[in-house]
């Protein structure tokens, strides 16, 4: 995979108000440094992740996707980030048997306060993402929304 | 209001903290070609009042309908700029932040990427606002009361200042008394008041105040409901004594079979009580509780003939048929005062706590040297766990003076290895009191203190360090490596840094100044309140500058030690400071409620019912709707317990419950917006 070095891709990433976006915020409060490749949408609660925004997004030229919540047992709506975990398994099996790396998707739980570990996470998914390559399986398919 | 979008774009320069790495003109000059955008301006300050004014003056002046900041976090300024379009009666709603500074350009360092991802940040905020919708803010009462959990001297201070405003408090307390950690120390540092002479007369107010409730001995069960309406539900554990008829006289315990048998929680095991006790003295309510894990008539169903203590017993108030009882009310707010646990010095093995009877934490040394303590205040070589052997005509030996004590700082503060990172803020202060106290009282005993550095920031706090080193007390800088024993003395092994030298000293007893760490059972609170916690577990504040009192959750608040570290005037500052936030919406009497809730469709909607299971609030119920001629099933949702999570959204099949402002069709041209290479 020597020649996809140079490659940087493109990840979308839901976070929930709560937690992750939270912790993304004070890695930025704190000038922890990580790749610029993850573009953040903030939902509030990553139970509000449909399955099929996961799809579109690999669809619409996204490489990957993360999902990121709250810790098990810590959802500031109970348990919506079990809603999640479940979904995003079920997803990732339909994934993988449509022939989707499982690298691409990839769901964490970063608290408010796991600033340091927000960057951790960026690192791990974008090096994994790196190592599929450039995602190119579904046809893009522009909307006019 | 609702018809074609016209955009306001305003990028924000944050000082340099944004334009210093990010290219704000070249963000500008996209964001005036995206779709509907009227206008995209740049500003030094988008959040001055020059800044705001900008999107005012464009509002008026150019008819704008949707605005886009692109500055700091929305979790930072998304209720400023709400604001600002409220003041031109432009609805709230109608605000969609790019967050280029937390997530951009403080993260990035490549200033091409950095503005790359600007873009990226900014498209999706306008393709986003193109869709929002105006939303109601609608409002609900707020009960004129108040919970407060824990009566330390966070939790007292709150209830008292609530209270004297006149409002409803319930104050509810695990332990059979109020007063916290506070009523077990001796004196304060550094002005040396007597602890329990400062706070008795609170402690009595509490249970006297007309607005009180106080229920000790008690523990919250349940939490429902959300602000201005909580619903509780408490247990009040039987203490097998009657409250109203117990006289606090004390004959019970003393009459008492298992008298003295086990150790004192209070006294941190050093003094000793019975089955039936008052935890001290000065204990509120002054009401004995029978301990049914050490009870002889509870665990064995037989105490001799007959319970002694019933026997002994004059107002008759001692009744082993008592039950836990449920208690049940509303209240429109929390306040979280649950306080701390003292470090296990245990988890330090190299100072042997718990292996030498002379090696103490702190606690245990404030109640050795408190008046009201088992000593009666004499400082004494202990003997643990040895029980005395009276002999006949033997006379008792006469207990050991220590000839000197050497106090060890940082121990579970400060110390990666134990997983506590942080200060503690009150050990070298109260090791400083603690010496003073020592050569107070015993003027020839040898006081040394080995401490990593001396923090001594508060008011009055460097004075009193000079005084006590004035005393004659040896400070040594230098984290000692390991206690042992030689001969009847102590060995503390240590190096003292200033001077490069390696050093044995010897001693009579060690005392460990343990640090504060968060209360072993913080988790019953979180499930009950779902709180978050900071990286040292301490409960997390919603903002470590501006809001230090208020939780993420509306209505819930946090005072003392349980939110990190901090000494009697810090907490009562901060009790004080909760108590004023919490009386904000119960002085008002009503309090916005969440907008982004769930809507339904009820033309698309086949009743199918997911989004009722997986709704946390029970928000959504099935109704029985007509559908041109036909009885028909849709869901339908209350707002005022939605709680706006979206999981029912994500569970529809059909897309016929969506929510507001975060609704499908506002958030897949976000995806596509941010697909684009």
């Amino acid at each position: 995979m020597a020649e996809k070095t140079d490659f940087e891709p493109n990840i979308v990433a839901f976070l929930c108000n709560w937690c992750s976006y939270a912790g993304a915020d004070l890695a930025g409060t704190s000038r922890i440094h990580y790749p610029p490749n993850v573009r953040v949408i903030r939902v509030m609660c990553s139970g509000r992740v449909n399955p099929l925004f996961v799809m579109n997004a690999l669809q619409q030229g996204a490489d990957g996707v993360l999902i990121s919540g709250c810790h098990p047992g810590d959802c500031h709506y109970m348990q919506g980030n079990y809603y999640a975990r479940r979904r995003f398994n079920l997803m990732r099996n339909f994934l993988e048997y449509l022939g989707v790396e499982p690298e691409r998707v990839r769901m964490s739980w970063v608290s408010a306060s796991e600033g340091a570990k927000w960057k951790e996470v960026i690192e791990e998914v974008v090096n994994g993402v790196k190592a599929v390559g450039p995602m190119d399986m579904f046809k893009r398919r522009q909307l006019n929304w | 209001m609702n018809g074609k979008p016209k955009i306001g774009v305003y990028v924000c320069h944050c000082g340099t903290n944004i334009a210093g790495v990010v290219d704000v003109e070249e963000v500008v000059k996209f964001a005036s070609t995206l779709p509907d955008v009227v206008i995209a301006r740049n500003y030094s300050y988008m959040c001055s009042d020059p800044g705001q004014a900008l999107i005012t003056d464009d509002i008026e002046k150019l008819g704008l309908n949707r605005v886009v900041v692109a500055s700091c976090s929305p979790r930072m300024h998304e209720p400023t700029f709400r604001k600002t379009l409220l003041s031109v009666d432009l609805n709230p709603y109608f605000l969609e932040m790019a967050n280029i500074r937390e997530q951009c350009s403080w993260v990035h360092e490549d200033p091409i990427a950095a503005t790359e991802k600007a873009k990226r940040i900014v498209e999706a905020a306008v393709v986003k606002a193109r869709r929002l919708e105006a939303l109601d803010v609608k409002e609900v009462d707020v009960e004129p009361s108040c919970l407060v959990i824990g009566a330390g001297i966070a939790g007292i201070q709150a209830a008292l200042d609530i209270a004297d405003a006149g409002f409803k408090v319930y104050l509810v307390e695990k332990n059979p008394s109020v007063g916290g950690h506070m009523i077990q120390l001796d004196k304060t540092f550094p002005t040396l008041d007597c602890s329990a002479c400062i706070l008795t007369p609170k402690m009595v107010d509490v249970a006297n105040h007309p607005n009180i409730e106080l229920m000790t001995y008690s523990q919250v069960e349940e939490i429902g409901g959300y602000i201005g309406n909580f619903d509780i539900k408490v247990r009040k554990k039987s203490r097998f004594v009657d409250m109203d008829k117990c006289t606090g006289c004390g004959d019970c315990a003393e009459a008492c079979r298992m008298a003295g048998r086990f150790p004192n929680e209070f006294d941190e095991g050093i003094g000793m009580r019975g089955a039936i006790y008052l935890p001290f003295p000065q204990a509120v309510p002054a009401k004995y509780t029978i301990d049914k894990e050490n009870c002889l008539f509870l665990t064995k169903g037989k105490c001799g003939e007959s319970p002694k203590c019933q026997e002994a017993c004059q107002a008759k108030a001692i009744n082993f048929e008592l039950e836990d009882e449920i208690v049940e009310f509303k209240v429109g707010t929390i306040i979280v005062a649950t306080g701390y646990d003292v470090f296990d010095a245990r988890k330090k093995p190299e100072y042997a706590y718990g292996v030498y009877d002379n090696v103490l934490t702190a606690l245990e040394f404030e109640r050795l040297v408190n008046a009201s303590g088992p000593t009666g205040g004499q400082i004494i070589m202990l003997e643990r766990g040895k029980k005395k052997k009276k002999k006949e005509g033997e006379e008792a030996e006469p207990p050991r003076v220590p000839e000197s004590i050497t106090f060890i700082q940082c121990v579970g503060s400060r110390d990666k290895s134990v997983g506590n990172e942080y200060c503690s803020r009150v050990c070298c202060m109260y090791t400083a009191k603690l010496a003073h106290l020592v050569k107070d009282k015993l003027h020839d005993c040898e006081v040394t203190v080995f401490y990593m550095d001396v923090r001594a920031f508060g008011k009055g706090f460097e004075e009193f360090y000079d005084r006590v080193r004035r005393e004659g007390v040896r400070y040594i800088r230098g984290n000692p490596s390991e206690i042992f024993k030689r001969g009847d003395k102590l060995v503390v092994k240590a190096e003292d840094t200033l001077t490069s030298t390696p050093l044995e000293h010897e001693t009579d007893m060690v005392v460990l100044s343990v640090g504060l760490v968060p209360r072993s059972d913080n988790r019953e609170i979180i499930d009950l309140l779902k709180l978050s916690q900071s990286s040292d577990l301490f409960y997390l504040e919603a903002h470590p500058k501006l809001r230090p009192v208020d939780t993420a959750s509306d209505g819930i608040f946090l005072a003392g030690v349980c939110q990190g570290p901090k000494d009697i005037p810090d907490a009562v500052a901060q009790a004080k400071g909760a108590a004023s936030a919490a009386m904000i919406p119960m002085a008002s009497g009503k309090v916005k409620v969440e907008a982004q809730t769930s809507v339904v469709n009820e033309e698309t909607c086949r009743g199918c019912g997911f989004c009722v299971q997986v709704c946390p609030y029970s928000a959504i119920e099935l109704v029985e709707v007509n559908r041109m001629g036909w009885p028909v099933k849709v869901a339908r949702v209350n707002e005022a317990l939605c709680k706006g999570c979206g999981a029912c959204a994500a569970a529809c099949l059909s897309g016929s419950i969506q929510q507001r402002s975060f609704k499908d069709l506002q958030l897949l041209p976000q995806i596509q917006a941010l697909g684009v290479k």
